[in-house]
């Protein structure tokens, strides 16, 4: 059972890397804050499979409620931001015009 | 109990799978939100019910109060990701971004 979980956690990191491809790489900014925001969701997850590998549930628990509600604003703060900001013009219309010339 | 278990978690991953495919491969913005916000929530919700019944073995009060509260956890989740995935289609939307159609998938392949 150990073993099985052990596994579940290394696969979840696996995913979680598949994740940050988008965060890197993502056209847009907003779809980096999706990269992001996967990223915290998976995290979320990973925080309580860490706890039952160390034996130690009941405590990881609370970190991961504490990391859950933290993704939760910080994605709420950032899309709020890019609302007014000119920037997000900017580089879309940089990926277009890279296209234009391609 | 194991064995419902290890089937729980072995189906949030394969959601989690899912998710994070969807994500890399849809073509826009928009429809990178879909797989974003609806599989995330779904594999947390098949994963923390595996873990949740793995961690009530024999029914202590310690053991139970762990358990509800990775079910909090998971309430919070499908509170919170909606919102989330909202407040950045907003963002989009104001920003003025352009769905993705086919014709112009068909211009720049």
């Amino acid at each position: 059972m150990h073993h099985f979980f052990l596994f579940a956690a290394i696969f979840m990191a696996l995913l979680i890397i598949f994740s940050l491809y988008r965060a890197v790489i993502g056209p847009t900014v907003l779809d980096r804050l999706i990269g992001v925001n996967a990223i915290g969701s998976k995290t979320t997850a990973l925080l309580i499979l860490m706890g039952l590998l160390y034996h130690k549930v009941e405590m990881f628990v609370d970190i991961a409620l504490a990391y859950a509600m933290l993704n939760f604003i910080a994605v709420i703060a950032a899309s709020r931001y890019f609302q007014k900001r000119k920037g997000l013009f900017d580089e879309i219309e940089g990926t277009q015009k890279e296209g234009d010339v391609s | 109990m194991n064995f419902l278990a290890v089937v729980f978690v072995l189906l949030g991953l394969v959601f989690f799978t899912g998710g994070a495919v969807g994500i890399l491969r849809m073509p826009d913005f928009y429809s990178r939100l879909h797989p974003a916000g609806k599989l995330d929530t779904m594999g947390l919700l098949m994963s923390m019910l595996g873990v949740a019944l793995y961690t009530i073995q024999d029914f202590s009060l310690g053991e139970v109060l762990t358990g509800l509260k990775i079910m909090f956890i998971v309430v919070f989740v499908f509170i919170t990701s909606p919102t989330a995935t909202h407040a950045i289609v907003d963002a989009g939307v104001r920003a003025g971004l352009e769905p993705w159609t086919q014709d112009k998938g068909r211009k720049e392949p």
